[in-house]
């Protein structure tokens, strides 16, 4: 049960700058605990990492050195994790336009592949379609997660997809107990997934049921591992922690769309910055009457549902 | 120094000597952390899919043990009111035997919240110093700290009165009284603090409610109580703890105030419900009748609700809480009543529907079961141990060697 790839250098012991926090974790840590955590099969080096936001330059650059190898180990092939911050002057914003999505869920499967979310035991998708009947509108009771027709969309049906709202007042980071997940100054809501206790109190907290854990270690093909990704976003996550959509922060910090955005076949979503006037985001809500879902909640999301025709 | 080591083996002995349903009940409880045990470790090695929780379902069995526990760690304590009240001659023992049930349920309810973490290995990032607690803003941080501040005042306060009576002395009322005042108002924090966990999540109407707390707080009263008042009847035969009739009639009493009030508050609750027949009504709906062919709780909701019912009126009539029979089985009945209420009854309903209205019906595994079985296994044991040393103690059995004449 030993782990291969016990590091050489305890990064913990070289952090110069907080000595009182480092007495304590060699306090606690030394000798026979180090031991038998390393038999039990638990990554001593993840075991001490810091929170994100506290890692020093030089310790993010050794733990992401880590993390990189050992992903190499695990799925045989080179990937490159970044750690892009915000850029300035950037506040993203979504458009959903539900007159023309058609509900055949290529968003979620585009999500599932760039995101590198769990295949199956646990099956996990940022997304979520919900089939609903023109009949009762926009109603949660009649709605339908799991619609199987032959073809879509069905005549009687619309189709209202929900992921993460990237709210401006965001409950579940109110409730986060070790300050885990947080809310970047671009708007969006990330986790720390090394950070997390896997308490799931954000959950419950989240009104659109956009999170979601990982019951056991992620199922990932070597194959469709994604190698692009983000150290907030799309980096496979370990076992009992939560995830969730990051507005493709891989991409979209580079300039590039969202993967949902860039496989819609009907153009029903929208992403650009809010302080851009001359953004798509910006046009759409300028010409287009947009609404937020459960607004009498006060989350205030960046994602807004309009109808275009 | 050899104090203390004289202290230990006395301990040493009072734990291992006793009669045949003495050692049978430990053989009992050993067989259920063992097999607690080797849920947990299959559980840790494939993770909470061993569960039957899912992301529709994301809190559960676990945390409803919990919830309902941390009522029974408030509540033991707050029958020091009454005591002082009534005057009731025993005041110590009570206070030390309320205190003894509250350190075992408290452990008991650390013991869920770790089975029900993801993580547990990263516990300490909720630390001040170590990690980053959200401190003020998250109410799990309150709930950790309210619950560790009183389990730490329940250890000072038994650890006092044990002390003293070891060495033949009496507690010393200035040093004892403002303890035991202080644990009330955190007693009643850590219930009130446990339902704000619940009642702030905006998402979750059937959480959502103002009158969650004051609920938890009269359930409580019930639950805490229906203990005591069966382990004063088998201490004061065993242990010759001289607890009056009258005393163990008048908390049975006041659990009928209690469970009048818990039931008023439920009926309020349901008559908001049901007759404003709002959409966030579903929740109730699904634990009360079903919601689209999926009714789960449904008899369990009943079968609480009945039995909370009979609790309440066997110990509102007088005739039928002094009697030993019915006594005690308003005792039974109280704690499968708010067993149900507190647990499932609470926190299922909240998440079914889920936020996306999806039902996804929620029963627990046997893994889930093994870990319960294994948690109350290790709660009763530590409660056993504690009152086998802490009551010989009391009634001056077990003394250290060097102490004066009893007074």
């Amino acid at each position: 049960m030993s782990h291969p790839q016990l590091p050489v250098v305890e990064p913990e012991a070289e952090a110069g700058h907080d000595p009182g926090r480092r007495a304590l974790l060699q306090a606690t840590a030394a000798g026979a605990a180090i031991a038998s955590l390393s038999a039990c099969g638990v990554d001593v080096e993840a075991f001490f990492r810091k929170h994100f936001r506290e890692l020093s330059p030089e310790e993010l650059k050794r733990t992401i050195a880590k993390i990189e190898a050992d992903e190499k180990q695990r799925f045989g092939k080179a990937v490159h994790v970044g750690t892009q911050g915000p850029m300035p002057g950037v506040f993203f914003g979504y458009g959903l336009d539900l007159s023309r999505c058609i509900g055949c869920r290529r968003c979620v499967y585009a999500c599932v592949k760039e995101n590198n979310q769990s295949r199956a035991d646990p099956q996990i998708q940022w997304i979520r379609v919900l089939q609903m009947d023109k009949e009762h509108g926009v109603d949660l009771s009649h709605a339908e997660i799991y619609y199987e027709p032959e073809t879509v969309p069905q005549p009687d049906k619309f189709y209202f997809p929900v992921q993460c709202q990237q709210c401006r007042d965001p409950p579940c980071v109110k409730t986060c107990p070790t300050q885990a997940t947080w809310k970047e100054p671009d708007g969006i809501v990330v986790i720390d997934y090394d950070w997390c206790i896997g308490c799931r109190c954000c959950m419950a907290a989240c009104p659109y049921g956009a999170r979601h854990f990982n019951l056991a270690t992620p199922t990932l093909p070597a194959e469709e591992l994604n190698p692009e990704q983000h150290y907030l976003g799309n980096r496979p996550r370990p076992k009992g922690v939560v995830e969730k959509c990051t507005f493709c922060i891989q991409r979209t910090r580079q300039g590039r769309y969202t993967a949902c955005v860039e496989v819609c076949p009907v153009g029903a979503r929208k992403f650009g910055n809010l302080l851009d006037p001359e953004s798509e985001i910006r046009k759409v809500m300028e010409t287009k009457r947009v609404f937020v879902f459960k607004e009498e909640l006060a989350t205030h999301p960046q994602f807004y549902y309009f109808y275009a025709t | 120094m050899t104090g203390i080591l004289e202290f230990l083996k006395g301990c040493g002995r009072q734990v291992t000597t006793g009669n045949r349903t003495y050692f049978a009940w430990l053989a009992a409880l050993g067989t259920l952390i063992a097999i607690g045990v080797v849920a947990f470790v299959h559980q840790a090695r494939v993770g909470l899919i061993a569960t039957n929780m899912r992301d529709q379902v994301s809190w559960a069995f676990y945390i409803g043990n919990f919830t309902f526990l941390v009522g029974v760690a408030a509540a033991a304590v707050l029958l020091v009111i009454p005591a002082y009240i009534y005057h009731w001659g025993p005041i110590k023992e009570v206070v030390l035997l309320g205190e003894l049930l509250a350190i075992s349920a408290l452990a008991m309810c650390l013991l869920f919240i770790m089975a029900d973490m993801g993580r547990p290995d990263r516990l300490l990032h909720m630390m001040p110093g170590i990690g980053t607690p959200n401190w003020p803003r998250s109410l799990l941080t309150w709930d950790a700290l309210v619950l560790n501040v009183y389990l730490a005042l329940n250890l000072v306060v038994v650890v006092y009165i044990l002390f003293q009576a070891y060495n033949g002395r009496e507690a010393r009322k200035a040093i004892l009284v403002p303890l035991v005042l202080l644990s009330i108002p955190v007693s009643i924090s850590t219930h009130t603090v446990t339902a704000f966990l619940y009642n702030g999540m905006a998402a979750r109407p059937f959480w959502n409610a103002s009158i969650l707390a004051p609920r938890f707080l009269a359930s409580a009263f019930c639950s805490g109580p229906a203990v005591m008042i069966v382990l004063f009847q088998i201490l004061r035969k065993t242990a010759r703890i001289p607890i009056q009739d009258e005393a163990i009639w008048k908390v049975a009493e006041l659990m009928s105030y209690a469970m009048f009030i818990n039931l008023f508050l439920l009926g309020a609750e349901v008559f908001k419900e049901f007759y404003s027949a709002t959409q966030d009504t579903m929740h109730s709906q699904y634990l009360w009748f079903g919601l689209r062919h999926h009714a789960a709780l449904v008899p369990y909701a009943w079968a609480s609700l009945a039995a909370s019912t009979i609790a309440f009126l066997l110990f509102l009539v007088p005739k039928t809480r002094q009697n030993w029979i019915t006594l005690n089985l308003g005792c039974l009945l109280i704690w499968a009543g708010v067993y149900i209420e507190k647990g499932m009854g609470l926190v299922i309903p909240g998440m079914t529907p889920d936020t996306l209205g999806e039902i996804y019906e929620y029963r627990p595994t046997i893994t889930e079961w093994a870990i319960a079985l294994g948690v109350f296994g290790v709660g009763f044991l530590i409660f056993t141990i504690l009152v086998k040393i802490s009551v010989p103690i009391l009634v001056g059995t077990f003394k250290t060697s060097g102490a004066p004449a009893a007074h």
